[in-house]
Formats: structure tokens, sequence, C-alpha cells
């Protein structure tokens, strides 16, 4: 009798609670739900407004000038060699063109202002175009010159037209004379090969991030010539060879650890070693590559001892049996199977090492470097030191060099992951 | 350029060896081990001495800068030295080619100590830090005491233009970096862990196969992002977002304001705790669902009164390796929080963090052995050791939970 009215209480106490249950197990749910989309959502609006600060710097603004390649000025005594093309004084040439085209221009200090539409590089480009096609000189030629960042920036509409003259960037008579070049046709967006070629420059429209792909290739190089093979054989000897004792489980657990030490004490360690004690050269993309190596080596190690630990006994000992040596069976037979699946990994970890910065910073990548380096003792930057450097510069023209450059160093992300995980899936093998 | 020409020499020299050994032992019979190993044995005794006396060599001499050849005699008689060696080594090995010698068994026995070498680099590696960054550390404490550095509130590593200016030494006292390394760190677990923790257990528990198979991967595009490219996220986007909310409410957010670098480095850090929770999840037994369905709980009273006190171990060396990730990352306080040492836990403040430290100390152009330069490896040893402590500690809980279910 008693036992009824229990479990009748039980019941009860169920059937009563059984609704509030069923709503807490509802919004647990969508507890799980939100904050999942909040974390898809972060990686959407990180991309988003990336893209969207970054797109723009594709294009850049160039002006259509009608220059005036006069033999007076290019090649006086008609000499007609390519030394005295090469000095002569293209700035001025710009300059005329300009004060042509706006004669109402008297005033010293306005000039120069106008001189300021057009880039400090623009004089080189003109210089080039005549090398490369001398029968130019002496005609009147009408060549699309680059603006200055300002007037970029301007057109793009990152300048506030609306705010006082005297806290902008560009005073009402530039947009003035701006607008009036706009009126008839003379400004174009082009795309902007130049920043995919040019190294850093301290001026916007000029600077590229050819010389930090450049940098980031030596450094990924030489870090890859040498975490891959030493990876591959720390991983065979541990997972193979190496006997279950005290030294083998304080590489394991050292592994482990560096693989989660701090990136920027990796770079103390290449400053205090290879350029102190060493005296390799700073900046060096050879000294980047040594530390980026003995970082992403615990990344490559694990991740080819996972691939042979996959690699099934019984080909080992399908190739023992009929008188293979261990290390036979080993590099014929193991080694090609687990492969794929150390590619990956290597893949995988040279996409982290592309993305570091902060050991980098600590061996003096970060230097201003205008050069293309030409080889793996020059000094250079890589692409996120030069983001890094970009991001702290003031100028409003870095705003958007910066997110382009992440676009890009994104996009060589994407790609080796991608690489990676075509990889795996097409040749790892279930066993 | 005698360098290249003695490495181009030996590895042209080698590569011979390889042939010359083989070729010889071809033409034996009833061999021991195959033609090709006799090729390597001959290879490895002409290449490995002459390489290790050519390595020393560059080690010893610096760098060579290419408009100055070096042509000295020392030079000449390494290159010399090298090649010589190498010479007697092929002498040496090719005599030994014959059909009883077993070449195999000492080739094997080569590449398995190099094999040796090789998974110590990791310890070398570990020791090479610790040294590198005790060796100046002790220098420091020589100018600094420890207890001042350990203790001192303020932080101030000041240039000496005089000797007699006021505060001419700097103060180096690391509290206040401590503190707020802490406290950016604290905001980013607190964005982190509860929603990489409630993301693993939808993914685990709630979520079909469709959506675990595109959530998770997108998940771990965060960890793949670059940090610096979080670090522009947050100065550009975040911070002064950051600061217009604050003026809405009337509050006044610092621009460098650490609740913003915590916020990001929060979001960064969101796959650490759900990738590995995750995992820790799925490896909690089915039977003790099972039970808990059995005695009429739902499926989130299972999980919050099961599953999740079951994998806690493991959680939380999932979340003790996220803070140690968020306590040793640079760049995104590098780019969005302060360079001042404020003393303070208010997250609207700017503060700086030990990892900023070491990074401006070491970018400027100073001599290597200013207090200033030396400061940046204590900086470094204190953070090694910390993240090493909470990584051991991490590893090791994850470690015996993991054998706990298997």
């Amino acid at each position: 009798m008693n036992n009824i009215t229990d479990s009748q209480k039980t019941i009860d106490l169920v059937t009563r609670t059984l609704n509030k249950r069923y709503a807490a197990e509802y919004r647990f749910k969508l507890y799980g739900l939100a904050a999942m989309t909040i974390g898809l959502a972060c990686v959407v609006l990180l991309f988003i407004s990336i893209i969207f600060s970054g797109t723009s710097a594709l294009w850049q603004t160039r002006l259509r000038l009608d220059i005036d390649l006069s033999v007076e000025v290019i090649d006086p005594d008609n000499q007609k060699s390519l030394e005295v093309i090469g000095e002569a004084d293209y700035a001025g040439l710009i300059r005329d063109a300009l004060f042509k085209l706006f004669p109402e221009v008297t005033n010293k200090q306005q000039k120069r202002a106008l001189s300021g539409l057009v880039s400090a590089g623009a004089e080189f480009e003109l210089r080039d175009l005549v090398l490369a096609a001398p029968e130019l000189i002496g005609t009147q030629h009408s060549v699309w010159i680059l603006a200055h960042s300002n007037v970029d920036m301007l057109l793009k509409g990152y300048i506030d037209q609306q705010i006082v003259e005297t806290e902008r960037k560009i005073d009402d008579q530039t947009i003035a004379w701006i607008n009036q070049l706009v009126a008839t046709n003379r400004v174009a967006q082009h795309f902007n090969r130049d920043f995919f070629i040019n190294g850093d420059s301290r001026d916007p429209e000029l600077a590229g991030i050819g010389g930090a792909i450049l940098g980031s290739f030596y450094t990924l190089l030489i870090a890859l010539i040498l975490s891959f093979p030493i990876g591959i054989m720390a991983a065979i000897y541990l997972e193979e060879f190496a006997p279950v004792n005290f030294i083998t489980y304080l590489i394991e657990v050292n592994i482990n650890n560096l693989a989660a030490v701090p990136s920027i004490v990796f770079g103390l360690l290449g400053l205090a070693v290879f350029i102190n004690f060493f005296g390799m050269p700073r900046s060096a993309p050879l000294v980047g590559g040594l530390v980026l190596s003995l970082l992403t080596l615990p990344t490559i190690i694990i991740a080819s001892r996972a691939a042979l630990k996959a690699v099934p006994t019984s080909i080992r000992e399908a190739a023992l049996g009929i008188g293979a040596s261990k290390m036979q069976a080993i590099f014929y037979h193991v080694l090609p199977l687990a492969m794929p699946g150390m590619l990956t990994g290597a893949i995988i970890g040279m996409a982290r090492a592309l993305g570091e910065t902060a050991p980098l910073l600590m061996i003096g990548m970060v230097a201003f470097i205008v050069d293309l380096p030409q080889g793996i003792l020059d000094p250079a930057t890589v692409l996120p030191v030069q983001i890094f450097l970009w991001a702290d510069s003031p100028e409003r023209g870095f705003v958007e060099k910066t997110s382009a450059a992440i676009m890009v160093l994104l996009g060589f992300l994407i790609l080796m992951n991608t690489i990676a995980v075509i990889l795996r899936n097409r040749f790892e093998r279930r066993w | 350029m005698l360098q290249i020409f003695t490495a181009i020499t030996l590895l042209s020299l080698t590569l011979g060896a390889y042939f010359v050994g083989r070729n010889r032992a071809v033409k034996l019979i009833k061999l021991h081990s195959l033609p090709s190993y006799h090729g390597y044995f001959t290879a490895l005794w002409t290449g490995l001495p002459g390489a290790i006396l050519f390595l020393i060599w560059i080690v010893a001499e610096p760098l060579p800068t290419f408009p100055n050849f070096c042509y000295s005699t020392s030079c000449i008689l390494f290159t010399i030295l090298c090649l010589l060696t190498s010479s007697v080594g092929l002498m040496w090995s090719i005599n030994l080619v014959s059909p009883q010698f077993q070449a195999r068994n000492q080739v094997e026995l080569a590449l398995r100590n190099f094999m040796i070498v090789c998974s110590t680099i990791a310890i070398v590696t570990t020791i090479g830090i610790v040294l590198s960054v005790l060796f100046e550390s002790i220098l420091f404490f020589h100018k600094i005491p420890l207890n001042e550095f350990l203790f001192g509130l303020e932080w101030s590593p000041g240039t000496a233009i005089r000797a007699d200016q006021v505060g001419a030494s700097g103060k180096f006292g690391i509290i206040p970096l401590f503190v707020g390394t802490i406290l950016i760190s604290c905001i980013a677990l607190l964005v982190a862990v509860p929603i990489g923790l409630l993301t693993a257990i939808h993914l685990s528990e709630y979520a079909g196969p469709k959506t675990r198979a595109i959530a998770k991967p997108a998940l771990e595009i965060l960890a793949g992002i670059p940090t610096v490219v979080y670090g522009f996220f947050a100065a550009l986007t975040v911070a002064p977002a950051m600061r217009d909310f604050g003026n809405i409410l009337g509050l006044d957010v610092a621009s460098e304001s650490a609740i913003a670098a915590g916020l990001v480095m929060g979001i960064m850090i969101i796959p650490f705790v759900s990738s590995l929770s995750d995992d820790v999840i799925n490896a909690v037994p089915q039977s003790l669902r099972d039970g808990s369905y059995a005695l009429g709980a739902t499926h989130s009273e299972t999980v919050t009164r099961v599953i999740l006190p079951a994998a806690l171990s493991g959680i939380v060396g999932s979340i003790l390796l996220a803070a140690s990730r968020a306590i040793g990352e640079t760049m995104i306080v590098v780019m969005a929080a302060g360079l001042s040492a404020n003393l303070t836990f208010n997250p609207l403040a700017a503060v700086t963090t030990v990892t900023v430290q070491i990074v401006t100390l070491l970018t400027g152009d100073q001599e290597f052995d200013s207090a200033k330069t030396l400061a940046a490896f204590a900086l470094g040893l204190v953070l090694f050791i910390v993240t090493l402590i909470l990584n051991i500690i991490a590893l090791h809980v994850v470690r015996v939970y993991r054998e706990q279910y298997e």
C-alpha cells in the first residue's frame, strides 16, 4: 500500500515537472545552437570586414596627363643613349603637363600643392616607359600617371568632405582640382598590378607585397627543407624503433610541450643563439627559416607519427616475413603508405609557419626594406610582418593595403589547407 | 666562394663514391648485402667526415659576404683538409667491399643513429630555449635584484640620457605586466569557455552529421587564421566599436582597452576549447549516457549531470591549454593593447602584457647588454616557465582522463 502511494507520488512529481524539464531541455539546446552560431558569425564577420576594406586596394587611381616628351628636356644633345634618357627630369615633365591643365594656378605655393596630386613614384614609371619606347621622345603622349594616395583615398570615399578643412588631409582647393579632372574624364581606377610586384614603400600608392611574398617564400623554403626530413626521421625512430624507457618518454613529453610553447619564446631563442651566438645576419630569411623549422618540428613529428601508426602491422610483418630487414620494411613499404599523411602534416605545419609573426619580430625581420630580397642572406620581411608594419602606419592609404595583404595571406593559407585536404582525401587509405 | 666550391666538390665526390662502390660490388658474387648498400656505405664514408669538417668550418667562420672572397691560408688549408678526409674515407671504404662485408647492417646502423639525433632535436631545442633565456636573465638579475623584479609595482624601462637623470635606471617591476596579462587572458577565457564548451556540447550531443561536417571545419578556420589578422581586426574594428559603445553607455573606454584585445583573443581560442572538449565529450562511454536515459533523464540533464562531470578533468585540461595559449599570445595584444603599464583590473582601461613588453623592448635599436634588452629575456623566462607549468598540468590531466576511459 505504502509502495503504491510512493510511486504515485513520484509519477505526480514527474508529470508536474515534466513541462518545466522539457522547457529546460529546449533552452539548453538553444544555448548550444546560439554558441555555435556566435562562433560561426565571428568567422563570417572577420572575413567580411577584411574583404570589405581590402578589395578597393586592388584598384589604384591614375590621372591621364598629356605629357610633352620634348627632346630638349629628355635628350638635349640628341645622344640617344639610355643613360642620358634615364637621367632626364621626368618629374618636371609631369608637373608641366599638370600646370598646363590648370593655367590659372600661378602662386608658387599652389603650384606645389598641384604637383602633389601625382605620386612621388610617377616620374620613375614615366622614365621606364620612355626607356622602353625611346621613339616616343619628341611627341606628346597621353599617359596614365599614378595619383597620390590622398587623391586615391578621396575618390574611394575614405576622406570625409564634411570635416573642417584644416583637419582634413586634403584641402578644398585640391578637391576642386580633382573634381575638375574627374569632370574632364582624366581620372580612372586601374588594376593595381604594382601591389603584387613592388617592395615596401613609405608612400601607400607605391607600396606592394612582392618583397614580402618573396621573403616568406625563402623563409618557408628553409623551414621546409630542415623540418620535413628531420621530422620524418624523428617520427620513424619514435614510432618504430625507440625502446620504451625514460629517455623516450622524456622526448615525447618534450615534443608535446614544445608544441604549446608560445612562439615568441622561439624568437628569443633565435635572437640569442642564431644571431648573437653564431653571428648570423639579422633580418635574413635563413634565420627566420631556422626559427620556424624549430617551431613547426613538433607539429610535423606528431602528424607523421599518426600517419605511421595508421599503417597496419600486417604490412610490416609481410615485409619481414619475406626476409626484409626492419629498416627495409619501413623505408620500402611503410613509409610510402604513410607519406600522404606526413605531407599533409607538413603542409599544415608550413601553413602555421606562414602566419607566424611574433618570433620573426624578435630576429629583426621587422625592418623597413624596399628592395626585393635576392637570396636567403639578404634582409627581408615576410607577409604577416608586412601586415603588422602597415597596420601600425598612421597613413589612411595603408588601411586598405593591409586588408588586401591579409586577403593575399589568407588566400595562400586556404590554398595550402585545400591541398592538404585533397591530399588526405585522395591518397589516404582506410585499412 | 671557396665554401661553395668545397661543398660542390664534396657532393660530387660522395655521388661518385656511391657509383664506384656499387659497381665494384656488382661484379662480385654471393654478396651479403645488395650492391647499392655497398654504394651507400662508400658514399657515407666519403661524404660524412668531409661534411662534418665543412660544417665546423662554416660555423667557426662568419658567413661569407660575397664581395670579399675568402682566400686566406686558413681557408685554403681547410678546403684541402675537407677534401683530403673525404678521399681517405673513400679509399678506406672502397677496400672493404667484399662478398662477406655486411654493408647493409653498417648503413642501417648509421641511419638509425641519424634518426636518434633527429629525435633528440626536440630536447636540444628545449635546452637551447632554457639556456639562452636563462643566461641573459642571470645577467639581468645582476643589474636588477630578483625580488624587485618579481614584486615591484612599477614598470617603466626608461632609457638614460644623462647618468644623473631621474629614473635613469628604469623601474622593472613585473606585477603590472602580470596583472595586465591575467586581465586580458581572463576576458578571453570568459568569451571562449562558454562559447567553446556549449559549441562542443552541441556538436557532439545534438548536431546531426551534416551540421557537424560543416560547422567543425568552419570553426577550425578560426584556429588557422594568423594572429596578426586578429590583431588588425581588433585594432581597426573591435576597439573603435567598443569605444563608441562605451560612449553610448556613458562609459570612458580607452582606445586600446583590455576588453577589445580580450574579446578578439577569446574568439581566437574558441576552437582550442571547442575541439578539445569535443574529443573529450566523445570519449565518455556510451554506457553512462544509456544509464542516465534509462533513469528517465532528459538529454540536457544527462549532459549537465552525467557527461560533464565525467568529462570534467578533460575539459579543465582543454581550458588550461587555452589559457596558456592566451598568455603567450603576442600579436593581438601588440596591436590592440596598450604600451603603458597600468596596475588596474578595469577592463575598460589600457593595460600592457608580458609579450607586448618583450616585443617593444627588443624591436628598438639599442645595445645588447642594456638592462632593457636583458629585461626582455627575463620576461621571456617568466613567460616560458608559466606556460610550461600550465602545459604540463594540462597534458597530464588530459592523459590521466584518457586512461580512465580506455
